[in-house]
C-alpha cells in the first residue's frame, strides 16, 4: 500500500519545527509502524536527506522508549499496543498518516519525534523506591504477601514509563505515572513504612517538573499501553489525604 | 600467553568466602576519594552504581538510552533462578552449580559458577525488600516454577516480565542514590573509547547523544555493563541500540575478548516477513509444552495448513527425536528447523518458519485451556502477525538472543587489564558455552550486587585516588581518534546506507557462523568480511553532522565495530574444532546429532587479543580445570 505521511520535523529544541509531507510506497501489511518509518528514512538517506529522529529501542513493548503520537493519538490507538507493537495491517492503502511528538509542557522537544522525559526519572528519584540497603535483606519469605495485593503492585508495576499517559492529559499530567509507583510499593508490607513521605514527596516533584493535575479526562487510562487503571489515580489520593492528615 | 583466572584456592564451597576475608578494604572516609565509571544501567549497571554509590564511592553512570530505566534486561520474560529449595524438592548451591555448569558443557569456570549459585539466594532476598512485585501464593510466600535444564523448581518470577521488575527494582535502587547525590548519570551518553593509562584502565570517552559533543571522563576504574553482542547478526531478538562498541573498543585498547563464538539461539521466535524486519521476537518456550512442530513432507507445499492432511506432514521432532519429541533441546530443535527450511520445506511467505501447531491440543484440552495457559502469548502472537493461532498454526523459526561470550574477566570479574571490570553478559564468565533459561538475571544482579563491591575494593586498595586526570595526553589523544572516526563516517558519503552493510554482514554471519558452522562456512565468512568492510569504509552513506542528534551517525560506529567483530567471532568459531553448547561445529557430532566435545584439546577458554584491524588476533588460553565436577556427556535423554 502507499501512504503519505504527515511528520513533525524539528532541528533543535528553540527551532520552530513543522509538519512536513512524505510519501511511504509499497508498504507491506506485516510491517510494523516502525519499520515502516525505517523504509522512509532509506529512502531520506539515499536522497542525502535527513532522517526523521525517533525513539525506539526494545521493539517489544516494554522498554517504554517508542513515544509518537499518531492521528492524534499516543502509541496510535490500538488497545494496550505500542507503536513498536503497531502493524500496518491496521491501515489501508491511500491513508494520510500524521505523526507528532508527545507534547506537554514537562517534555521539551529534542529533534523530530524525539522529547526529552527525564522528568519522569526525577519523580523516581525523589521518593519511587523503598529506602533498603544492598544485603543484609531478610529472607524473601520472611514477608508475607497477601496473593490479591502482591498482585495489585503487579498489575501497577507493569507501567513502562513511556509517558504515553501524559501526552493524552489534555492537562499533562503525570498522575498516572506516578500513581502506577505510588500503589506499587503502598500496596506491598515493606513499602508502608515510607509510604507516607514517599507520595509526598513524589506527588511534589511531579508538580515541580511541570505536569499538570488531574481533572478526570480518563485519556491516560485509553492511551496507556499497559492497561495501567485510574482507579490507581484514587489510591494516590487516599495516600496523599492520609499522609496530610498524619502529618 | 597462559591467562590466570585468579580463582582462591581451598574448596569449591569455601573459596569465595576465603576470598572476602582475604580481599583488601578501602576506609569508609576514604571511599569519597574515589571515583567508579559505570557503562550500562542494565541489570549489572544499575544494581552496581547503586552498590558502589551506596558505599560511598563516587560513581559516574552512562547509557545510551534516554532514562537508565530502558537498558535491554527489561525484556527478559521467564525468571531468575535461586537456590532457594522452597519446593523442598532436593535443590541445593551444589545443584545449581552442577545444573549451571552441566548446561554450559563444562566451558566455564567452576568457581565463577559456584559463587553464582551461592549469592543466588541473596538476590532473591535484596530484590524482595526493594519491593519487587514477585508472583505469590494463595499464604502469600514465593512463588516458583520449573525451567528447562533441571529437574527442580527454583525460578521466581513476576508475570511474563521478571526482567522489567528486576530492572525497575535496580533502577529504584540507582534512583535514590541519584537523590543522595553519590551517583551521577549521564542519559543518551554512548562510550566510545576506552581510556589506558599505563596499561590500567582510567577513563572512557563519550558522545553526548544530543549535543554532539565528545568528552572524557577519568576514574579510578572502569566498569562494563554493556551487554551482549548479538546485533552482529543483524537480526536478534536483543533491541535495536544493542550493541559491540564498548567492549569491542576496550578490545582495541588491550582488553582480551573471549569466547566469542559462544552465542545462544533460541528455537521459538516469530518468523521474519521480509527485508524490512528490523527485530526478531521471543516467544516462551513454555509454548512447546503443548505445540507439535511440523512442515509439509513435501518440498514446496505451498497449500493453507489445514488443506494439507495428517499423512503429508512431517512432524519431524518427534521423528528424529522420539524420546524427547518437541521438548528436544534448544540447540536441536532450532538446527532441525533451519534443516526443514533448507530442504525447501520451511513455511509461510518466506520459507523460513517451522508450523507449531495447537489444533491437537485443544481438540484434547479444550481453548480454555490452552488460553488458560497460553492466552498471552497467542495475543502477542496475533499483534504481530495478524494471525489467530487458535485457529491456524503459529510459525516459528529461531533467532539469536544472547551471547555466552564477552570481555575476559578472572574471578575478580577483571579483565586483563587492571581497573577494567566487566559485569554481565558482557563478560563471558559463568555461563560456558551455553546459558541455562532464568540464568541470566542471576548473572546480572549477581556482579553488581554482591561481586563488584567486594572485588572492586580489593583492586582500589591498591591505588592511589585520583592518580590520572582527564588532562593527561592518553585522554586528549582518545578524544581525537573518536572525533577522526566520526568525520571520516561523516564524510566518506557514498551510495549504500548503514543499514544496508549491517544487512549484509547479518547475512554471512546467520548463513556461514550461525546454528551449524563448518571450516568451510568460517572461511567463508573470514573472507567476505572483510570485503564488506572495506566496503562500508569506502562507499557508506551516512547523513547529517557530527554536533547534534544523529542517529544515523550513531548507527555508523556500531556497525564498523560489528564489521570487525564479525571477523573475530568467526575466527573464534574456527579454531575450536569441537562442538559445545551453543557452538555446534557440522563435523563434530555425535551420530545422533548430539555436540561432540573435544575435553583433550579443547577445554580453555579462548581470549584473543588485539593486533590490529586487518591483522590476526593473538590467542591467549586459559585452561578450564574442574576440581569437583566429572566433565560429563550434556544428556538430557
Amino acid at each position: 500500500m502507499n501512504l503519505t505521511l504527515f511528520v513533525w520535523r524539528q532541528k533543535k529544541p528553540a527551532e520552530p519545527g513543522r509538519l512536513e509531507q512524505y510519501t511511504a510506497k509499497n508498504v507491506s501489511r506485516d510491517m510494523s509502524f516502525l519499520e515502516m518509518l525505517d523504509e522512509v528514512n532509506e529512502g531520506l538517506v539515499k536522497e542525502g536527506r535527513e532522517p526523521i529522529a525517533f525513539d525506539h529501542d526494545c521493539r517489544e513493548g516494554i522498554c517504554g522508549t517508542c513515544s509518537q503520537v499518531i492521528n492524534g493519538i499516543p502509541h496510535g490507538g490500538q488497545e494496550r499496543t505500542t507503536v513498536c507493537q503497531l502493524h500496518m495491517r491496521k491501515f489501508k492503502d491511500g491513508d494520510t498518516i500524521y505523526i507528532e511528538p508527545w507534547r506537554a509542557k514537562a517534555f521539551p522537544i529534542i529533534k523530530d519525534l524525539i522529547v526529552d522525559r527525564s522528568a519522569l526519572d526525577r519523580i523516581i528519584q525523589a521518593g519511587g523506591y523503598i529506602s533498603n540497603h544492598t544485603g543484609g535483606s531478610a529472607d524473601g519469605n520472611a514477608i508475607l504477601i497477601p496473593k490479591p495485593d502482591a498482585d495489585v503492585a503487579m498489575d501497577a508495576a507493569e507501567c513502562i514509563g513511556c509517558g504515553a499517559c501524559v501526552a493524552a492529559c489534555p492537562n499533562g499530567s503525570a498522575m498516572l505515572f506516578t500513581a502506577a509507583k505510588v500503589t506499587q510499593l503502598a500496596m506491598l508490607p515493606q513499602g508502608r513504612v515510607e509510604a507516607a513521605k514517599r507520595v509526598c514527596v513524589m506527588t511534589e516533584a511531579m508538580l515541580k517538573e511541570g505536569f499538570g493535575n488531574c481533572t478526570n479526562h480518563y485519556e491516560c487510562q485509553a492511551a496507556c499501553p499497559k492497561g495501567i487503571k485510574v482507579s490507581f489515580i484514587a489510591k494516590l489520593n487516599r495516600e496523599f489525604i492520609k499522609a496530610q492528615v498524619s502529618q | 600467553m597462559i591467562l590466570d583466572g585468579k580463582c582462591p584456592s581451598g574448596p569449591l564451597a569455601e573459596k569465595w568466602t576465603k576470598h572476602c576475608r582475604d580481599m583488601k578494604l578501602v576506609n569508609p572516609s576514604n571511599k569519597r576519594k574515589y571515583k567508579i565509571i559505570v557503562v550500562g544501567t542494565g541489570l549489572a549497571g544499575a544494581s552496581a552504581a547503586a552498590t558502589l554509590g551506596e558505599l560511598g564511592y563516587n560513581v559516574e553512570s552512562f547509557c545510551y538510552q534516554d532514562s537508565p530505566r530502558r537498558a535491554h534486561s527489561i525484556a527478559a520474560q521467564g525468571g531468575i533462578n535461586a537456590a532457594k529449595n522452597y519446593a523442598n524438592d532436593g535443590d541445593s548451591i551444589y545443584r545449581l552449580f552442577y545444573d549451571t555448569i552441566k548446561g554450559g558443557d563444562f566451558r566455564s569456570r567452576e568457581a565463577n559458577v559456584y559463587r553464582l549459585a551461592e549469592i543466588s539466594n541473596n538476590i532473591i532476598d535484596q530484590c524482595v525488600a526493594q519491593g519487587v512485585p514477585f508472583a505469590r501464593d494463595y499464604a502469600g510466600y514465593l512463588d516458583f516454577r520449573s525451567f528447562g535444564g533441571t529437574q527442580v523448581s527454583r525460578t521466581f518470577y513476576a508475570r511474563g516480565q521478571t526482567g522489567q521488575q528486576l530492572l525497575l527494582g535496580a533502577y529504584s535502587a540507582f534512583s535514590r542514590q541519584v537523590k543522595l547525590g553519590t551517583v551521577k548519570v549521564h542519559p543518551r551518553s554512548e562510550m566510545l573509547d576506552l581510556v589506558v593509562v599505563d596499561g590500567e584502565a582510567k577513563g572512557i570517552t563519550v558522545r553526548d547523544m544530543v549535543t554532539g559533543e565528545i568528552s572524557c571522563y577519568a576514574g579510578d576504574a572502569v566498569c562494563l555493563c554493556t551487554g551482549g553482542y548479538v546485533n552482529v547478526y543483524y537480526l536478534s531478538t536483543n533491541a535495536q541500540g544493542c550493541n559491540v562498541t564498548a567492549n569491542y573498543r576496550a578490545y582495541k585498547k588491550g582488553a582480551f575478548f573471549a569466547n566469542p563464538c559462544y552465542t545462544q539461539i533460541h528455537p521459538t521466535c516469530i518468523p521474519v516477513t521480509g527485508d524490512h524486519q528490523s527485530k526478531l521476537t521471543l516467544m516462551s518456550e513454555s509454548l512447546r509444552n503443548d505445540g507439535r512442530v511440523w512442515v509439509p513432507l513435501k518440498k514446496g507445499d505451498k497449500r493453507a495448513p489445514h488443506e494439507i492432511p495428517e499423512n503429508e506432514r512431517d512432524y519431524y521432532l518427534e521423528r528424529k527425536y522420539p524420546s524427547f519429541g518437541n521438548l528436544a533441546p534448544r540447540d536441536i530443535s532450532s538446527r532441525a528447523a533451519k534443516e526443514a527450511c533448507d530442504e525447501g520445506r520451511g513455511v509461510g511467505p518466506s520459507g523460513l518458519g517451522v508450523y507449531l501447531d495447537f489444533a491437537e491440543a485443544i481438540e484434547r484440552l479444550g481453548e480454555n485451556v490452552i488460553r488458560a495457559r497460553y492466552g498471552n502469548l497467542f495475543e502477542m502472537y496475533e499483534r504481530i502477525t495478524g494471525e489467530d493461532a487458535y485457529k491456524q498454526p503459529m510459525r516459528i523459526y529461531p533467532a539469536l538472543h544472547y551471547a555466552m561470550g564477552g570481555l575476559w574477566v578472572d574471578y575478580n570479574l577483571q579483565s586483563n587489564l587492571p581497573g577494567l571490570f566487566v559485569l554481565g553478559e558482557a563478560n563471558f564468565s559463568d555461563h560456558g558455552a551455553n546459558r541455562l533459561g532464568a540464568s541470566a538475571l542471576m548473572q546480572g544482579l549477581g556482579d553488581g550486587y554482591f561481586v563488584i563491591p567486594y572485588t572492586i575494593a580489593n583492586y582500589l586498595a591498591q591505588t592511589k585516588p585520583g592518580k590520572v586526570s582527564a588532562e593527561h595526553p592518553e585522554f586528549k589523544k582518545s578524544i581525537s581518534d573518536v572525533e577522526t572516526m566520526t568525520k571520516k563516517l561523516l564524510s566518506i558519503n557514498g551510495k549504500k546506507t548503514v543499514k544496508e552493510f549491517h544487512r549484509e554482514l547479518g547475512r554471512v554471519m546467520w548463513e556461514n557462523v550461525g546454528m551449524a558452522r563448518s571450516e568451510e562456512s568460517l572461511k567463508n565468512a573470514i573472507k567476505r568480511i572483510p570485503e564488506i568492510r572495506a566496503e562500508f569504509w569506502e562507499n557508506v552513506k551516512v547523513t547529517g553532522s557530527g554536533n547534534d542528534l544523529n542517529q544515523d551517525l550513531e548507527r555508523a560506529g556500531r556497525v564498523a565495530d560489528f564489521l570487525e567483530f564479525g571477523e573475530l567471532l568467526a575466527r573464534d568459531a574456527l579454531n575450536r574444532n569441537e562442538s559445545c553448547g551453543g557452538h555446534f561445529r557440522v563435523e563434530y557430532q555425535m551420530p545422533d546429532g548430539e555436540a561432540k566435545r573435544d575435553d583433550e584439546n579443547y577445554c580453555y577458554v579462548a581470549a584473543w587479543g588485539f593486533r590490529g584491524t586487518d591483522k590476526e588476533p593473538e590467542l591467549h588460553k586459559e585452561p578450564l580445570e574442574f576440581e569437583s565436577v566429572n566433565l560429563g556427556i550434556r544428556s538430557y535423554k
